[in-house]
């Protein structure tokens, strides 16, 4: 048995060679180092996934050492391996393993071996980071992860940070970050004052034990650590970072910004579920926040031209629906959504990668087209994501899809049925535009790049063909119901994480197969939709029509292509008067107030001394003179006293 | 012997020889004279001192002041060297003319 420290510990180690030798050892070297380590780790991650698969896993907390005592506040250096926290590893891992083989090839051309080691290292300690966030046992420890994949997010979407604007994306991204880690902190310390411990067991087994008790603190605490996941995972309000995040490289925008850091906020609030359901108020946020993200950025994605933006709103969406199922109690299909969004999801942005590669740096769509013919294999994995995201069956995405929506549907919310469903048929319209915009019709873009123009090396179509693969049959892991009472192995994996809080609560009754069978055939025809569409405007109508009714509504137009102008809302909201706050403080408080009352000290001080030099008189009578009448004082003075 | 003496003149004597010892190292200029003062001012507390020593009965007193004799042949030894460094240096030795060290 392999310890749980090492699958953290190796992708660490890989940090460390490449961070400290990585630039004198050369790319090869940082390629063993930074693949071997993700690899190893995955292999680890695999070995202690075993037990549970064979359905004989306890959960497992494994103590390094105690980290503080201070008083009452006790927290561990504490692991725990339970499914929920085996399956974000082992899926971590893998994805991780994947992209930083592709990112072998991604990276090779363009990079000096600085560079190189620098972009490894960071990937390996965003790794780490990942793997100390989902392995936590507590939720300080968690903590610790959750910064260090903010950090590492930051690092690596500021990659490119000779570039303005790259570095810019990633200062946003820290800042919108850090309004939802202060959410997370104050949770924090809300758990602390309610169950004086920040241990996961404790905590959950103490809300467990007595609901009743802490139901009316666990609302507040339950918003606040929505907070902070709304600001890891990007949703509405704090997802504009996410978009401008894609100024990184490509492979990081898969693997952070797509397939594992972004749901950091899910796996959370899967992780509290025991809370979230005592604190049923801040269960409907969670549910209207994520289907009111999931329509709004799946509306934004339309009118996107730039291949990796219409992924990232994408993206958005995406989580918004996993918000959508945790926050309607369907925990479950929230988690499987998680996974296999990673797999499409990663592959549709590795693809997006490979295009770009072979476009020489382009990345308007409306300058691609038939990229088919020249890149074959990122087209069929390419396709093989978008048919699993946009839901169409037997793919990863249908069944994972299918099961928020059959949740919501259980949980009696008519309203946001319908949203999940509309983004449904949206989300297959936009991601089908893009497709058709990217690999059909005729090429758009220059001479040059057509002759350019070349597919892959293996290193990045490996990835691409095994994230295919899984997008493919990932979801059948999570059959529904209606393909046996055992059909679903997903949740009955997961089961251990919900323990029954209340009698009524132990339900799981589930729908009739008629109505599943329905909810299947409508999300279906919702996606069957968005594609016809899709295929009539942009395939057969080579894009007249969307032109058309853009003349018509230039003014609606503008509006959405310039994504709802929330960075505009924010700038003239919060950050212009923010910057006038700054410069009052600087120019007036700063220079006039507190610089004015340390240069009058100064100047008095001067004064003083230049008004009292001259008594220095370097003749040494007056000296002896003063001694002498200081002398007469103090006799007089002692005489005086008594 | 000294305890024949009232206490009181002994005492008289004292303070006289410290204010001319005072009014000798303020008033002169020349250092020698300066220090020579201040060796008055000094005896002046040995004077008392003995005085004391003897109104008390005690030995004591004389016994600091066989210390401040040694020590005070020290200092002028000190004294005296630096008298002579400084002429050497300024070729003076009235204090009025040594004060390079001012504001």
């Amino acid at each position: 048995m392999i310890a749980l420290w090492l699958i953290p510990a190796l992708p660490l180690a890989g940090f460390l060679a490449n961070g400290l030798l990585g630039k004198r050892l050369g790319k090869s070297f940082v390629t063993a180092a930074g693949v071997g380590a993700a690899a190893l780790a995955t292999a680890a991650a695999f070995s202690r996934l075993i037990p549970f698969l064979r359905g004989d896993g306890s959960p497992v907390i494994e103590t390094i050492a105690r980290w503080i005592a201070v008083g009452d506040f006790e927290v561990d250096l504490a692991l725990r391996l339970d499914p929920l926290s085996a399956l974000m590893v082992s899926f971590v891992t893998f994805v991780g393993f994947l992209i930083h083989l592709y990112s072998v090839g991604y990276m090779r051309h363009d990079e000096t071996a600085a560079g190189y080691a620098r972009y490894f290292a960071y990937l390996n300690l965003f790794l780490f980071a990942m793997l100390v966030l989902v392995l936590a046992d507590n939720f300080l420890l968690m903590f610790v992860g959750w910064e260090g994949v903010g950090l590492c997010s930051y690092l690596l979407v500021g990659y490119y940070f000779e570039r303005r604007y790259a570095a810019d994306a990633g200062k946003k991204a820290f800042i919108v970050n850090r309004i939802g880690d202060f959410g997370f902190l104050l949770g924090m310390f809300g758990i602390f004052s309610l169950f004086g411990t920040l241990s996961f067991s404790e905590v959950f087994a103490g809300a467990a034990a007595d609901p009743a008790s802490y139901a009316p603190g666990l609302t507040l605490v339950c918003l606040l650590l929505f907070v902070g996941a709304a600001g890891k995972s990007a949703q509405v309000p704090l997802y504009v970072w996410l978009p401008d995040a894609m100024a990184g490289p490509t492979p990081v925008s898969a693997l952070i910004h797509a397939a594992t850091m972004v749901t950091a906020g899910v796996y959370m609030v899967v992780r509290c579920n025991v809370l979230f359901r005592l604190a049923p108020e801040a269960m409907a946020v969670v549910a209207g926040i994520g289907a009111f993200t999931a329509i709004f950025a799946a509306v934004i994605a339309i009118a996107q031209n730039d291949i990796k933006k219409v992924l990232a709103y994408s993206t958005v969406s995406q989580l918004g629906y996993m918000f959508l199922a945790c926050g309607v109690g369907a925990y479950v299909a929230g988690m499987f959504h998680v996974m296999t969004h990673a797999f499409f999801k990663a592959c549709l942005f590795l693809g997006s990668g490979s295009v770009i590669h072979a476009m020489g740096g382009e990345q308007d769509i409306r300058k691609m087209g038939n990229l088919r013919a020249k890149l074959p294999i990122t087209f069929w994995t390419f396709l093989a994501a978008t048919l699993a995201i946009a839901g169409i069956p037997p793919l990863a995405g249908f069944f994972s899809k299918d099961a928020i929506l059959a949740g919501v549907w259980e949980a009696h919310r008519p309203l946001l049925y319908a949203v999940g469903l509309f983004t449904a048929g949206l989300t297959a319209f936009y991601m089908f535009r893009l497709v058709i915009l990217t690999f059909g019709g005729a090429f758009r873009g220059s001479e040059e790049q057509s002759r350019h123009l070349h597919e892959s090396p293996a290193s990045m179509t490996i990835p691409l063909v095994v994230l295919a693969l899984l997008s493919v049959v990932g979801g059948w892991v999570g059959l529904p119901a209606v393909f046996g009472e055992r059909a679903n192995r997903f949740a009955a994996f997961l089961a251990p994480i919900f323990p029954p809080l209340t009698e009524n609560e132990a339900g799981g009754h589930g729908l009739a197969h008629q109505t599943e069978w329905l909810l299947m055939g409508i999300a279906m025809a919702a996606a069957s939709l968005g594609i016809l569409l899709a295929w009539r405007w942009y395939a057969r109508g080579a894009g007249r029509a969307p032109q058309r009714l853009a003349a018509s509504f230039p003014a609606a137009y503008a509006f959405l292509a310039d994504k709802f102008r929330v960075d505009e809302l924010s700038d003239a909201v919060i950050v212009r008067p923010f910057a006038a706050l700054a410069r009052l403080l600087w120019k007036v408080v700063d220079v006039l107030v507190i610089d004015g009352i340390l240069n009058a000290g100064a100047f008095l001080v001067e004064l003083t001394g230049d008004l009292l030099r001259f008594v220095q008189t370097g003749n040494v009578r007056n000296y002896a003179l003063s001694f002498f009448l200081g002398l007469v004082a103090l006799l007089l003075f002692v005489i005086g006293a008594r | 012997m000294i305890g024949a003496i009232p206490l009181g003149d002994v005492l008289l004597a004292s303070a006289a020889l410290f204010v001319i010892g005072v009014a000798g190292a303020l008033l002169r200029r020349n250092a020698i004279s300066i220090f020579l003062s201040i060796e008055l001012m000094m005896n002046a507390a040995n004077l008392a001192l003995v005085g004391y020593g003897g109104a008390l009965g005690t030995a004591e007193g004389q016994v600091i002041v066989f210390f401040i004799i040694a020590i005070a042949a020290a200092e002028a030894a000190v004294g005296l060297a630096i008298f002579i460094a400084l002429f050497r240096h300024t070729e003076t030795i009235d204090v009025n003319r040594i004060n390079l060290l001012k504001w």
